[in-house]
């Protein structure tokens, strides 16, 4: 059960959060101009990384706010939280 | 049976307070103090049960948690029954009652020993092989099987204890109260941190409390007596809570753990009564220290599961804590110096101790020649071969070691003994730091894992780490305590230790033997009966992971885990396998470390407050009115309203009817509503929904289909549009928290530079919806001021009124396909609105009406629910509504995936009309659809997904998702149902009305 540091309202209980896969998967602006392969690569495609991964939270009991975090899935550490639109703070 | 085998130096029992209780019927008598175990032993009651495979007679092996043979069923009421207790944990209590388990007739005449017989005939995995084998067979089977095995009884009713559940917090959570937990508890405790000490046992000092030996002294002082004052010392501190009889159940991430506190287990009946049983704490430490010790191991040889054979520091337990023999010719076979302080205990108590026998060649430890100096026969480089008895050992069989240790030499000793001494070593307690995530290594010295790399901020200290003797247990552990707390001193930097170190070591995993393999019975997993040949048959089968000998097998799988044995079998297999120990690595331990009450998982969350429950304000109308409910979501709705004795079939009929002919009320409330706000609001609603909203006027409604980013409908329901920058949307009831969390989503994620606010206002406002012919009658008599033309007030629009000066929001839409009218009200007024119109419509015979007729109003109309005639595989185009899809827009959610390959498909199944050749035969929800109906096997063509008989049209009517089904109109289907087939017809999905002339009847 991990200690999550919501970006908005500090550290909670992971029950007050809800997981929401990958984080950085931008919505193509112009999907109408993109083949089946290329809007398939963003609806279906998604990563599943053993190591540090950049995921989507939402504090869905709390300030139902979306911010992302680098978590190494081996471990479950959790190595920072950041906001929507923010850059991953590590490489 | 009157042999005396309470000593009278026992300071933790108490001798004045006798307690009667009952094992098997029996009335016996123990002390205050005792568990059932100790009092069943001072009693000379060592079969306390069978085995699960081979019900052979098993008796108390241990005095802890890791007991796999003494579980019993505790308690005889129905709902407070429990099974698979173990008696060395269970703390005696005026009243008790227990029973063996897994033995029928009863535990001294079992008729399912016959499989120990068998036994020959029934190795690892015997049953899977031979019973899975014509499958068919297996019903019969399984019926002997699940007669004669299994273990305990589930109570069959609802337990009437209370649990609970509470959170804690602490700066430092220190697992277990030996003597390294006492160390670290006071050193936190000086140190004023908020600190936290749990221990499963009613008294804290683990082993060491009861170390009552000359060998073993800390600044002069016996090593009990100096913890003892220790102990008494933590009393002072403020800071320091303790909680005892407190296990530890779970150890999660982030240092988020479960203990399971029992509070009345250990009271009599009368005490017990109206206070809370267990309480689970959901703990949250900064810091955790795992002092969790070590369980001595038996050792593995033929024979080694005779009721009398007892680990020997649980002999040693018994002597020395709770004053009880548990023979009076004890032997003791060890490949380590454990069993030595037991013999000197039992020597020191007046037991006889006919030897040890110890499969090391030499041993010059200081505990080793003071038991010699004792005079006590020890057997050098001897292993144990046989043992006999088969209710209570009476005698072993010892033989002499090869110098390799891997056979045996020499004639046979015939020992007599009423116990056997086991001690194989022992393996520390690392079940809590590898479910924390902490990797393990493998330390050859000692054939033990110990902790390796953690995740989590904890240590683990004590012999739970490795160290075991004495002075290496407090040295280490006050070093590690002061790093990992930033600690500079403490108070025990001087300390004086005096105590016995060993000096050879040891180790076979499978004692040699005179027999070979085959015709021994070495048990591993004492309770799920599997031995040493099994492990090397699942070997020479082709298994190699440790995982799936486990399974295969049954090793470790037991309602004790396998504590005892894990080890053994691990070593087993590495040596058969000719692998490393450490490349062979552990099973997987997963909480809870024991097992855990069904009712200290629930807590307070039984009954009613199971899960939350939604109702609407107008929820007690429904009920005065004797409506059945259904759950939808956590909302209670009214489902239909009997009267006198109708049946649901006929109340339906009815209510539907009244709709249709004159009008109807339904309760509306749960729907969800949002609210949207700002300067991009219609945008926003363009991008969500497929139709286009920009031209949408104030004051209109419209209907809208929301999709997910894969094109198929996840949503549906009508929004209005308030003013320029504000809407209110309606979504289905289930849907409601979904659709606001995936708006908030987009919103925040993908168009960030929108100006849009979302508020769920669903609880906000009570919704009175009111349909049929004479709606609009009924409402101009509710709002006599509102002007209700069409021409002012037209289908799918909207106006602001005035009921009572109440402020209300009337919409002009319509679900059933009549003229109708919604109006929402802040919810408190819900209610007396709802009256308001109940009374309004009198005349009219107003009809309530539930979500059942709903549903069926709406199938005449052809109108999906999303969820029941959608489900996340059905396109607007799939379901036949080409018509909302947006050919202007440029994009909104899902746009791109109505022409991937996949959706443009026309083979898909599709949303059609169903009607039956015989109109009064209804379809069931669910059933397939075929186009042949005789042909086997034959291809499914759809299902049926809403079926209702029409009270408005007089016949059956359904509505179903057929391949092709666009195209199939008119065609003749079939629906193959058990005993008959049906004929239907493909049709249009709408069966009432359709030019929506009652829309402005
Ligand atoms: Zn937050």
């Amino acid at each position: 059960m991990f200690l999550i540091n919501c970006p908005y309202c500090g550290e909670r209980d992971q029950s007050e959060f809800s997981a929401g896969g990958e984080a950085h998967i931008v919505r193509p602006k112009q999907p109408t101009e993109l083949s089946d392969d290329q809007w398939a690569e963003f609806l279906f495609m998604r990563k599943n990384i053993k190591g540090i991964q950049l995921e989507r939270w939402n504090h869905a009991h709390g300030c139902r706010k979306w911010f992302n975090m680098v978590r190494d899935t081996s471990n479950d550490k959790i190595h920072a939280v950041y906001k929507m639109g923010e850059k991953p703070p590590i490489k | 049976m009157n042999k005396n085998l309470r000593t009278t130096n026992s300071n933790f029992i108490d001798q004045t307070s006798r307690i009667s209780f009952k094992f098997d019927g029996k009335t016996l008598y123990g002390f205050k103090g005792d568990t059932l175990a100790s009092a069943l032993l001072a009693n000379d009651i060592h079969l306390v049960g069978r085995s699960f495979k081979y019900h052979r007679p098993r008796g108390i092996m241990t005095c802890g948690s890791e007991e796999p043979n003494a579980i019993v069923q505790l308690g005889n009421d129905l709902s407070m029954t429990e099974p698979n207790t173990r008696a060395t944990e269970i703390e005696l209590y005026e009243g008790l009652e227990a029973t063996s388990q897994n033995c029928w007739p009863s535990v001294n005449f079992d008729i399912g020993a016959i499989n120990n017989f068998l036994s020959p005939f029934l190795p690892a995995a015997f049953y899977y092989k031979t019973f899975m084998w014509p499958a068919s067979f297996w019903k019969k089977y399984e019926y002997f099987i699940r007669k004669s095995a299994g273990l305990g009884k589930s109570p069959t009713k609802p337990d009437k204890d209370i649990y609970d559940h509470r959170y804690l917090h602490c700066d430092v959570l220190i697992v277990g109260g030996g003597i390294s937990g006492i160390i670290a508890a006071k050193i936190a405790a000086q140190n004023n941190l908020n600190t936290v000490l749990l221990d499963d046992k009613n008294n804290l000092g683990g082993t060491t409390i009861f170390q009552d030996n000359e060998c073993f002294k800390i600044n002069n002082s016996y090593s009990n007596e100096w913890l003892k004052k220790e102990i008494e010392s933590l009393n002072s501190f403020k800071n320091l809570t303790i909680k005892k009889r407190t296990t530890l159940a779970a150890y999660h991430s982030y240092n988020y753990l479960l203990a399971r506190e029992n509070l009345t287990d250990h009271l009599s009946l009368d005490e017990k009564k109206n206070k809370i049983r267990q309480r689970l704490w959901k703990i949250r430490a900064k810091k955790v220290i795992i002092a969790s010790g070590a369980m001595e191991r038996p050792l593995i040889f033929n024979n080694n599961d005779r009721p009398g054979i007892i680990l020997s520091t649980s002999i040693k337990k018994y002597i020395d804590y709770y004053g009880v023999k548990c023979g009076q010719k004890i032997s003791l076979f060890t490949n380590n110096d454990t069993a030595y302080e037991t013999a000197i205990s039992l020597n020191k108590s007046g037991v006889s101790v006919n030897s040890v026998i110890d499969i090391r060649d030499k041993s010059n430890s200081a505990i080793v020649k003071e038991a010699e100096k004792l005079g006590i026969k020890i057997y050098w480089k001897h292993t144990v071969v046989n043992t006999s008895g088969y209710k209570r050992i009476n005698s072993i069989e010892l033989m002499k070691l090869s110098d390799d240790g891997t056979a045996v030499v020499e004639n046979k000793t015939k020992e007599e003994c009423d116990c056997l001494g086991i001690s194989g070593g022992w393996t520390p307690r690392v079940h809590l730091f590898t479910q924390s995530g902490g990797k393990l290594k493998f330390i050859d010295k000692d054939n033990i894992f110990l902790p390796d790399k953690s995740v989590s901020e904890q240590i683990s200290i004590g012999s739970c780490n490795g160290d075991f003797e004495l002075d290496d247990v407090i040295k280490n552990s006050i070093k590690s305590i002061k790093n990992f707390l930033n600690i500079n001193s403490s108070d025990y930097e001087n300390l004086k230790i005096n105590c016995s170190k060993e000096t050879d070591k040891k180790n076979i995993w499978l004692l040699p033997s005179n027999k070979p393999l085959g015709k021994t019975k070495p048990f591993l997993d004492f309770q799920n009966d599997s031995t040493a040949k099994d492990v090397k048959l699942a070997l020479r089968e082709g298994f190699k992971s440790i995982e799936h000998v486990k399974r295969y097998t049954t090793t470790g799988m037991g309602t004790d885990q396998g504590k005892l044995s894990n080890m053994h079998a691990l070593g087993i297999i590495a040596e058969t396998a000719e692998v490393k120990m450490s490349e062979l690595g552990t099973t997987t331990f997963r909480p809870p470390y024991t097992p855990l009450t069904f009712g200290a998982i629930v807590g307070r969350n039984v009954g009613e407050f199971f899960d939350i429950t939604r109702r609407t304000p107008i929820h007690e109308w429904h009920v005065e009115q004797k409506a059945e409910f259904e759950n939808v979501g956590q909302w209670k709705r009214a489902w239909y309203y009997p009267k006198s004795k109708e049946t649901m079939y006929e109340a339906v009929q009815r209510e539907s009817k009244a709709a249709r002919d004159s009008a109807g009320i339904l309760d509306a409330s749960t729907l969800g509503k949002i609210d949207i706000q700002g300067s991009d609001a219609s945008e926003f609603l363009n991008r969500v929904y497929t139709n286009a909203w920009s031209k949408l006027e104030i004051g209109k409604c419209r209907y809208g289909l929301m999709l997910n980013e894969d094109g198929m409908v996840y949503d549906d329901g009508v929004t209005t549009r308030l003013g320029e920058n504000h809407y209110i949307m309606t979504t289905t009831t289930g849907g409601a928290a979904n659709v606001l969390s995936k708006l908030e989503d987009y919103l925040q994620t993908e168009w960030p530079e929108l100006d849009v606010y979302l508020t769920s206002v669903t609880d906000n406002y009570a919704t009175v919806s009111i349909c049929g012919p004479n709606s609009k009658k009924i409402l101009s008599k509710v709002i006599p001021d509102l002007d209700l033309s069409d021409k002012e007030f037209p289908h799918m629009s909207f106006k602001n009124a005035l009921i009572n000066n109440i402020k209300c929001r009337v919409m002009r839409i319509s679900f059933t396909g009549e003229h109708s009218y919604e109006i929402n009200i802040q919810s408190n007024y819900g209610k007396s609105l709802w009256e308001k119109c109940i009374e309004a419509g009198n005349e009219f015979n107003i009809t309530p009406y539930g979500t059942e007729a709903m549903h069926l109003l709406r199938a005449e109309k052809g109108f999906i629910i999303a969820g029941q005639d959608t489900d996340g595989t059905m396109t607007p185009v799939d379901l036949q509504m080409d018509w909302i899809i947006s050919k202007k827009k440029y994009d909104f959610i899902g746009k791109r995936s109505l022409y991937r390959s996949d959706t443009i498909r026309e083979d898909r199944k599709q949303l059609v009309g169903l009607l039956t050749d015989d109109p009064k035969e209804v379809l069931e929800e669910g059933a397939q659809i075929v186009a042949e109906a005789k042909k086997k096997p034959v291809e499914m063509l759809g299902h049926v997904t809403s079926s209702y008989f029409s009270p408005n049209l007089n016949k059956s009517i359904a509505l179903a998702v057929v391949v092709n089904g666009k195209k199939l109109k008119g065609q003749k289907m079939f629906v193959p149902m058990e005993n008959k087939t049906i004929n239907v017809t493909i049709t249009d999905t709408v069966f009432l009305d359709k030019e929506n002339k009652r829309l402005n009847a």
